[in-house]
């Protein structure tokens, strides 16, 4: 995954509409030009965005049938919902998604905490050396999650680890990719690659924040921590809610990091996240079933994501 | 005296205690993070043979020329064409993209019209469909009309950008309206202002743009797996994958995808360090606005 966030949510509406001068010069231009600007882009979003998401939706209400053997002639018939039944009553999707939820409670609270942690250190007086600091912490966001997963999967081995080697001398030996672990393995690769581009979007709403208030706080008494605390964090809230919601859209499309540890690991297996479910599904060639495990699977992401999105504005974090 | 100076003494002392603390935090992390990047330059040096046999932490004997001929050699010099490969997706993709983005999010901004609301809602809903779920969908459309394997079906999905467009309407709301009506009193058409004094406007913007495209259609790994078989159009991701998956009969991919693996991250940690001023500040401008 890697969806570029630049802003907290609240901003999303807040480019004016045109204003009375725009509006007038665009009429006495008198013409379409706006099409010029707009259709570049509307034309290949319309082909590689919606089209797809369309024909998905299409396959998975149809089924492809042969009628007198192999030989027989091939026909299309529509199931209904027949696919989406077996996707619900499928074990492994259900366990997938299971297991998803489970790495997503761990996984996101601890990035998003260790994040802010960094960017809260960074921004306050106490930190030095802070720019070098940030460019280290956010380097492994640069690193294609492939290579990320490869370089992690070394660490992992028990042949070539050196990491596994030093445990090992002091206490027992660690297993990184048994049944238990290998999801935390998982997890931990997530957030090495994650935690510094989560970590400069809240700094740069840290950022934002007026000198003077941190200094008020300050002479009132308020310590580095307890203005953080107070006056910051809370700040800093529609941040924390967009690096959330990105981070449980990622975490809904897990793909990369297990099937590269995949080579290694037999604990992974091909439905081991429903995203690497309805890739295996594709493999097979039933194309009506793989459609309709990926249609399911980005509704449930939007949702998911959304619902988190209308939480946040109710408790009023955002 | 000794009672004026005493708390200001305590109050060095704490934040001297603060500074140690943070900086103990701060290390930490940055080792964690820096870990595995050291891992891998350090193997990247070594033989086969070294790899297994000394230290992960610590060099062997220093065969880094060796292992970069060997990994530019294998199988005819595939790993350059992967890189190529790499380039043309992602520098042209982006490239295009950001364009494209640059000119939809300026439309929007700057000229009223029917229904431009519901194009920048499709569009911010576009920022939240990921691209993994879009390459499963992708791939049976491409199958459907036959496309799959193909350039086109890698290169093509890779020049939209909604979130460019979400940042260049953005952006385009500062660009001051009496800048653009005095081009317009002078005579120039819409294209040529937009190129020659909105452009220049919306540079920092851009830049993240294609900056944040550029990595990720460069660490895009799903969409080329599900649609390319030919290993001649693979990008380095799905190559460097592919060699580590036939590690168990060819024992030398070992050390080509470590080195690898090394020369495929440096082209982008040198754009994103040389193009941090431009990019931070479009970051930084995003969430302020």
């Amino acid at each position: 995954m890697a969806i570029p966030v630049t802003a907290p949510q609240g901003s999303l509406t807040a480019a004016p509409a045109g204003s009375p001068p725009q509006r007038r010069a665009a009429r006495r231009a008198g013409s379409r030009i706006w099409l010029v600007f707009v259709l570049p882009f509307a034309v290949p979003f319309v082909a590689f965005y919606l089209a797809p998401i369309g024909y998905a939706i299409t396959q998975s209400l149809l089924r492809t049938e042969r009628s007198g053997g192999i030989f027989g002639q091939p026909r299309t018939v529509f199931t209904g919902l027949d696919q989406y039944a077996a996707v619900f009553s499928d074990p492994v999707f259900l366990s997938g998604v299971g297991r998803m939820l489970l790495f997503g409670v761990v996984q996101v609270p601890i990035m998003l905490a260790i994040a802010l942690a960094l960017a809260l250190v960074l921004d306050s007086a106490v930190a030095r050396l802070k720019k070098v600091f940030r460019i280290v912490f956010f380097l492994p966001y640069a690193i294609p999650g492939v290579v990320a997963a490869l370089m992690w999967a070394f660490l992992y081995s028990p042949q070539l680890s050196p990491i596994v080697n030093v445990l090992d001398a002091v206490g027992p030996r660690p297993d990184f990719l048994g049944s238990g672990a290998i999801l935390w393995s998982i997890a931990n690769v997530v957030t090495w690659t994650y935690t510094g581009y989560n970590m400069l979007i809240i700094f740069a709403a840290l950022q934002a924040i007026p000198q003077a208030l941190s200094e008020a706080a300050r002479s009132d008494g308020a310590g580095g921590i307890r203005t953080a605390w107070s006056i910051k964090i809370p700040i800093v809230r529609p941040a924390l809610v967009l690096t959330g919601v990105f981070s449980i859209i990622g975490t809904l499309q897990l793909f990369t990091e297990p099937v590269v540890l995949r080579l290694i690991s037999t604990n992974i297996t091909s439905g081991y996240t429903p995203n690497l479910l309805a890739f295996s599904i594709a493999s097979g060639n039933n194309y009506p079933l793989a459609a309709a495990t990926s249609v399911v699977l980005a509704m449930g992401t939007f949702v998911l994501s959304f619902g988190f999105f209308r939480l946040a504005q109710k408790r009023g974090w955002s | 005296m000794t009672t004026a100076t005493a708390p200001v003494r305590r109050a060095t002392d704490e934040s001297q205690v603060s500074v140690g603390i943070a900086m103990v935090f701060l290390l930490l992390m940055a080792g964690y993070f820096l870990l595995p990047i050291y891992w891998l330059v350090v193997n990247a040096t070594k033989s086969q043979r070294d790899l297994v046999t000394t230290n992960g932490f610590w060099f062997g004997e220093f065969q880094l020329g060796q292992n970069l001929a060997d990994l530019f050699a294998r199988d005819g010099g595939v790993f350059l064409r992967w890189a190529l490969n790499s380039l043309l997706y992602a520098g042209l993709g982006a490239g295009i993209g950001t364009v494209l983005a640059a000119m939809a999010g300026y439309g929007i901004a700057k000229f009223d019209f029917r229904g431009r609301e519901l194009l920048f809602g499709f569009a911010l809903g576009g920022v939240l469909v990921p691209a993994t779920a879009l390459a499963l969908p992708l791939f049976l459309m491409f199958a459907g009309v036959g496309l799959t394997n193909t350039f086109w079906s890698v290169f093509l999905p890779s020049i939209v950008s909604p979130f460019g467009v979400y940042l260049s309407r953005v952006y385009s709301a500062t660009i001051p309206e009496e800048v653009l009506e005095a081009a317009r009193v002078d005579g120039a058409g819409e294209l040529r202002i937009f190129f020659s004094i909105s452009v220049r406007i919306l540079t920092p913007a851009l830049v993240t743009v294609f900056l944040f495209q550029f990595v990720a259609v460069w660490n895009n790994f799903l969409l080329p797996l599900v649609m390319l078989q030919d290993s001649t159009l693979y990008p380095l991701t799905y190559g460097l994958f592919s060699w580590q998956s036939q590690v168990s009969r060819y024992p030398e991919l070992q050390t080509l995808t470590i080195v690898g693996s090394l020369v495929s991250v440096i082209p982008l940690i040198i754009t994103f360090l040389g193009l941090q001023r431009f990019w931070r500040a479009g970051l930084t401008a995003g969430s302020e606005k």
